[in-house]
């Protein structure tokens, strides 16, 4: 489904990576991994489509993603390093906000739902009033009410969580995948998700 | 497509209302920039009679100009901004809808309260209609116009300053036909042309600047 | 198809450096030699002014410092869109190289200007339409060279100010139109390429001689800058 070809990356004058090229299909797992500063992030964003590459280029189901656009945007899903919730806004508002944003039907019952499993308070709280944690989860919750989304990019999605959460994202990324979706993630520490094949690009 | 502008212009008039302060202190520079004239050049009533369309206009501009520091500046800052150029939405209604936001909450209340400035200047009547009109055909273009610098100077130091740098020449055309219009009215002469002219501004630049403004954002966000 | 080729070969900062440097060279004497027969001919050939006196001789480096000024913004927003179009990293910074001597010329206009207005108007600085445009240009000069400095990334600095170029230029007419309707003090343009110029023919090749030795040093100046971005940046 996705595929990225001679990929080189320089950032503040550092070339972090050069003719990197992967592939990455339904029902796979792309783990990204390097010490910090090695380009994992830079790595996602080129693969949103956030970043231009300095040189080559990444395909979505053999199209480029520069031509695709929003096409392309409507089939994936990126968490980032920053939650991405507004700090006045409710996290059931800012939820329903991220869904309609990417095309994704968000009833109210299901925006609860949502953010009720993943342990979030359902009171009308604005998120300047939660933990970084509880903020995270908040971010997190978008997971569940993107089943239908083919292609998961999340920029490292365990960090700042309690345990039950760490699990709870695992299983969701376990599932997603069995169930013949498509995720890539960055992390430091070693997951255990056992899901369909495991690919895994080093960096640095 | 519309959904998500109408979710984006629903979600910025929201904020606005969570943080009134900052809206309300924009509105409030209106005025105070408008009551410093006097001050500095006198009261002698002909004179400010006179000066009156351009103090206005030079007030909205600045007051409009200083609003702009909220337009991206927070949803760059807290990642949502990553999100909307990741929406369903192309990334140019996604900056229409923020300008339109922006300028429902800075620039329609500068409209509003124009004629009360107008009232401290002893402004002849039959011209308010021309300056309110001016005003609501113009400062939607100096939001648009504004968005690109805006959009620009993304999270760059000397931000607001450099921003005023980059917008202020372009803002000259609005300025001279919008204060010129109330100044022809006020020499008995017709206004016609100088709103017909701001009106032609207005449809270009809602034609052209949210395309500049999504490759703004892309090129300061990457 | 070899001429397509070529001009990408060219197109690349390595190849393009020394290049750069021979026309250069060129310019350099060249526009020294044009400036010094223009002014030969400004404040020696030409004759004494009937109304203005000695004092309009300033003209023949008035006038063609506001040409170059002008031509050099549209030339600025060319190399920009070029860029933009085109991902090339030299055309980036081609338009980075010439903003400061466009900004030189934009300022070199406007001193002049008020230099010619004492004697003529009887003070410095009348806000006529065309010196009152002028100033506006150079603070879009500036603008573009400030959002550049402020920006770290070359490639974003390139980019973001290549955008505000493009905007500029769309816009420039406009102002110039806007601030026209807005005075008009100045007096008509007495050198127009449409109507026949209303001055001696020395004058006029004495501005013109002046016009071309700018455009030589223009063509210096930014080739030689640009050779600094290159070796800055490579």
């Amino acid at each position: 489904m996705l595929e990225a070809s001679d990929l080189d990356c320089q950032r503040g004058g550092r070339a972090l990576f050069r003719n990197l090229s992967f592939a990455l299909r339904g029902g796979e797992l792309l783990r990204v991994a390097g010490a910090n500063g090695s380009g994992k992030t830079s790595l996602l964003k080129i693969l949103c489509g956030l970043l231009t590459p300095d040189q080559g280029e990444v395909r979505w189901r053999g199209e480029s993603i520069r031509r695709l656009r929003e096409d392309y945007a409507r089939n994936l899903v990126y968490l980032g390093h920053a939650p991405a919730v507004k700090d006045d806004l409710t996290a059931a508002e800012n939820l329903s906000i991220a869904c309609t944003l990417t095309g994704i039907e968000a009833p109210a019952q299901s925006v609860h739902e949502a953010l009720a499993r993943y342990g979030l308070p359902a009171g009308e709280v604005p998120v300047r009033k939660l933990s970084q944690g509880q903020r995270r989860r908040a971010a997190l919750a978008r997971l569940l009410l993107s089943q239908g989304v083919p292609l998961w990019l999340l920029d490292e999605p365990f960090a700042a969580l309690d345990a039950s959460a760490a699990r709870l994202t695992e299983e969701l990324i376990a599932s997603h995948v069995a169930g013949g979706g498509a995720v890539a993630y960055t992390t430091h520490q070693e997951a255990n998700i056992r899901a369909g094949v495991l690919r895994v690009v080093q960096l640095g | 497509m519309i959904a998500a502008a109408r979710c984006i212009v629903a979600r910025d008039l929201l904020l606005a209302l969570r943080r009134r302060s900052d809206v309300a202190t924009a509105l409030l520079f209106f005025v105070i920039v408008a009551s410093l004239f006097p001050l500095g050049v006198g009261a002698e009533p002909n004179l400010l009679r006179a000066i009156a369309p351009g103090v206005i206009w030079v007030a909205a501009l600045l007051s409009s100009m200083l609003s702009l520091g909220r337009l991206f500046a927070a949803d760059h800052a807290d990642g949502t901004l990553e999100q909307m150029l990741l929406g369903a939405a192309p990334v140019g209604i996604v900056a229409a809808a923020k300008v339109l936001a922006h300028w429902l909450v800075s620039g329609l209340p500068l409209v509003a309260i124009a004629p009360l400035i107008a009232l401290q200047y002893d402004l002849p009547a039959p011209l308010y209609g021309t300056l309110v009109l001016s005003l609501l055909l113009g400062t939607p273009v100096l939001s648009l116009i504004g968005a690109v610098g805006a959009a620009l100077t993304l999270g760059l130091r000397g931000g607001g300053v450099l921003l005023s740098l980059l917008v202020l020449p372009l803002y000259v055309p609005v300025l001279i036909f919008g204060a010129g219009s109330v100044d022809m009215a006020a020499a008995g002469l017709s206004p016609q042309g100088q709103l017909q002219l701001l009106a032609a501004m207005l449809v270009a630049s809602a034609a052209f600047a949210p395309w500049a403004i999504a490759a703004a954002l892309r090129i300061s966000t990457e | 198809m070899s001429a397509a080729i070529k001009w990408f070969w060219f197109a690349s900062p390595q190849t393009f450096f020394p290049l750069a440097g021979t026309i250069a060279r060129a310019c350099w004497l060249g526009s020294a030699l044009l400036a010094a027969a223009g002014l030969y001919v400004g404040f020696f050939v030409a004759p004494t002014d009937a109304q203005q006196g000695e004092a309009y001789r300033v003209i023949f480096i008035h006038v063609p410092a506001a040409w170059m000024s002008m031509f050099l913004y549209v030339l600025m927003a060319f190399w920009a869109a070029l860029g933009l179009a085109f991902n090339t990293r030299l055309s980036g910074m081609m338009a980075s190289a010439l903003a400061p001597t466009g900004a030189l010329f934009t300022f070199i206009a406007l001193w002049t200007g008020a230099l010619w207005g004492r004697p003529t108007w009887g003070a410095y600085w009348v806000w006529d339409a065309r010196l009152t445009s002028e100033l506006i240009l150079l603070f879009l000069y500036l603008g573009f060279m400030a959002l550049q400095a402020a920006i770290d990334d070359p490639r974003r600095a390139d980019r973001a100010g290549a955008l505000l170029a493009i905007v500029g230029v769309v816009n420039v007419p406009i102002i110039y139109y806007s601030v026209q309707w807005w005075n008009t003090l100045h007096q008509g343009a007495s050198v127009s390429l449409m109507r026949s110029p209303s001055m001696a023919s020395t004058m006029l090749s004495g501005m013109l001689l002046m016009a071309l030795a700018f455009w030589l040093y223009s063509i210096a100046a930014a080739l030689t800058r640009v050779r600094c971005i290159i070796r800055e940046r490579e």
